[in-house]
């Protein structure tokens, strides 16, 4: 019996999980016995190509899926017990891609009840908790605004506002800032820092744009449904070499060090931002 | 073929309370050939004018001239024509994927531009192979067993397959993993210059943008900010931000190292010239 961390917020064990088949009769392993953790107040990156099984993952943190051999358990709780469903469900808050996809109501705070009223919350602490979760995406102003004319980068706040509302102790993104241009995916990387440094919320970030990350506790990389990697943000990104192998990229900062140190210029290999690039070269 | 837009403007509902500007009296000509970049952020109307450029969109006023053809003012049928020379893959091609196989929907386009077996045969072929697929090896498989890069792929084949002039891009990569990314580029870009045709690829990666194309065109509320090349855009910080936009990292570097390296360029935007430019000022000091 492995003795239950009070800090754990999500315990994948030795898990794996297969796709029933394609067309052509094969099954495809999507998870091939991939064990990680994440405790309280975490924020993880999680990166891989497309294929490499992080959204299969995100699924079952979540779970919409389970795992065809070994557990996932949820703030204690193991997705496979069904009366745990609806408590896990709402424990880890999930946003995704595509926020068009995930609004569901014709007026902003409406749509953000949405999913404390299939909770069964009073009506008066629904309000509350309407205007609490609006408040920490900084969008009060627009309570009474039809969501299809907010901005992608709005839209999407208002998702995240949606599952404040149900009051999540953890939150999975499934990369959300895909679809967005420059500045939404600034205001949406703004909310999900603040909600991880001011709230408490556990994060887990799952992107392709590796700036997005170099701020996380830590970055768990996934290649062919196994963790290959798993460390903080400085100790991943300077393994430049192995990244481009499994198709994956560093920060802009990360590279250019790495391309000048080839040349022979003495410099760190583990630069991640703007700010330490020029510390770097103007000593 | 050259594309020149002249006083198009677009207003969608007009004269009802929902009335939308969305383009205000553009005036720019594409040269044949050249590769350009749209950006502007979301609502700009980036998408409003490219589904102009192949009359998808009618003006509210002004006028689009492909090769000095006004295609406003043609008859159906040479429309029809003309959008077979401009290829439009739109965000998310891969949601128009509908046929049983990959070489049936590849097929389709130029199946419907009337041609023999034996041209489309070899067109798709062509095409599929352009886009870094292998013939043999997917076309019989179904477009939905697929994943997203290689279904992405599969799409924008189908419009290769017409063989366009002008072919036209939104958010070919968004979605798409950091090598899936990559590859589609590069691809793009061998085609630009194996084909000769005007490519003009719309997204917010200025990172993307900065090493593709000779010109970009800034979108802000329906109007032209800037059309010129990357070097020019990309040094207009305070106007870029100011729209909601940015510039690459590496030349917010440059710019910063500007105050330790007086003689340091401040035109760079990618970290191949980020590199060459470092080494030249700190190897020359």
């Amino acid at each position: 019996m492995i003795m239950e961390s009070k800090n754990r917020m999500i315990d994948v064990r030795d898990v794996y999980f297969t796709y029933p088949h394609n067309n052509e009769n094969e099954s495809v392993v999507a998870l091939d016995g991939v064990s990680l953790h994440i405790e309280k107040g975490e924020f993880v990156g999680i990166i891989g190509h497309n294929g490499s099984g992080k959204s299969t993952l995100s699924k079952l943190l979540n779970a919409i899926i389970f795992p065809t051999q070994g557990d996932v358990i949820v703030s204690g709780l193991n997705t496979k017990d069904h009366e745990n469903l609806w408590t896990i469900r709402q424990t880890a808050g999930m946003v995704f891609q595509n926020p068009d996809n995930q609004l569901v109501a014709t007026i902003v705070e409406e749509d953000v009840a949405f999913g404390p009223e299939n909770l069964g919350v009073p009506p008066q602490e629904i309000r509350e908790r309407v205007d609490r979760a609006l408040a920490v995406v900084e969008m009060q102003a627009y309570a009474h605004q039809k969501p299809h004319q907010l901005s992608g980068g709005q839209k999407q706040r208002i998702a995240i506002a949606g599952i404040l509302a149900m009051e999540p102790e953890c939150i999975i993104f499934d990369e959300p800032t895909a679809m967005l241009d420059p500045s939404g995916r600034r205001e949406v990387m703004e909310t999900i820092k603040r909600l991880n440094r001011d709230k408490d919320m556990t994060v887990i970030h799952i992107t392709h744009f590796m700036e997005e990350i170099v701020a996380a506790d830590r970055i768990i990389v996934l290649d062919k449904g196994k963790v290959v990697m798993e460390g903080e943000p400085r100790t991943i990104f300077r393994q430049v070499k192995r990244l481009k192998e499994i198709g994956l990229d560093v920060p802009q900062m990360t590279e250019l060090a790495y391309e000048l140190r080839i040349e022979g210029l003495k410099i760190a290999d583990d630069v991640l931002s703007i700010e330490e690039m020029v510390n770097a070269l103007c000593q | 073929m050259s594309v020149e837009i002249k006083n198009l403007s677009h207003t969608y509902s007009e004269g009802s309370p929902f009335e939308f500007k969305a383009l205000k009296d553009i005036n720019i000509t594409i040269e044949d050939g050249s590769f350009i970049g749209i950006i502007g952020h979301t609502g700009s109307g980036k998408s409003t004018l490219i589904q102009h450029l192949n009359g998808l969109l009618t003006p509210t006023s002004g006028t689009v001239l492909v090769d000095g053809k006004n295609i406003f003012e043609s008859k159906k049928a040479e429309l029809i024509q003309l959008r077979h020379h401009i290829g439009l893959v739109f965000q998310y091609p891969e949601h128009q994927l509908f046929e049983e196989t990959v070489q049936k929907d590849v097929a389709f386009g130029p199946k419907n531009q009337g041609l023999s077996d034996d041209e489309i045969d070899q067109r798709v072929r062509q095409s599929i192979k352009m886009v870094g697929l292998d013939f043999d090896e997917i076309k019989d498989k179904s477009p939905f067993e697929l994943s997203g890069g290689q279904m992405r792929r599969v799409a924008i084949a189908g419009v290769l397959a017409m063989e366009p002039s002008v072919l036209i891009l939104d958010e070919p990569t968004a979605g798409l993993d950091p090598r899936g990314r990559e590859e589609i580029l590069a691809q793009i870009k061998s085609l630009h210059s194996q084909k000769q045709i005007t490519v003009i690829l719309v997204s917010h990666s200025m990172e993307d943008i900065g090493k593709m194309v000779d010109k970009i065109l800034v979108m802000n509320e329906g109007e032209v900010i800037f059309f010129d090349t990357p070097n020019h855009v990309f040094t207009e910080i305070t106007t870029l931000e100011s729209i909601g936009l940015a510039v690459p990292e590496v030349t917010y570097l440059m710019r910063r190292l500007k105050e330790k390296y007086p003689e340091i360029r401040e035109d760079i935007f990618t970290v191949e010239a980020a590199k060459k430019e470092i080494l030249k000022v700190i190897r020359g000091s």
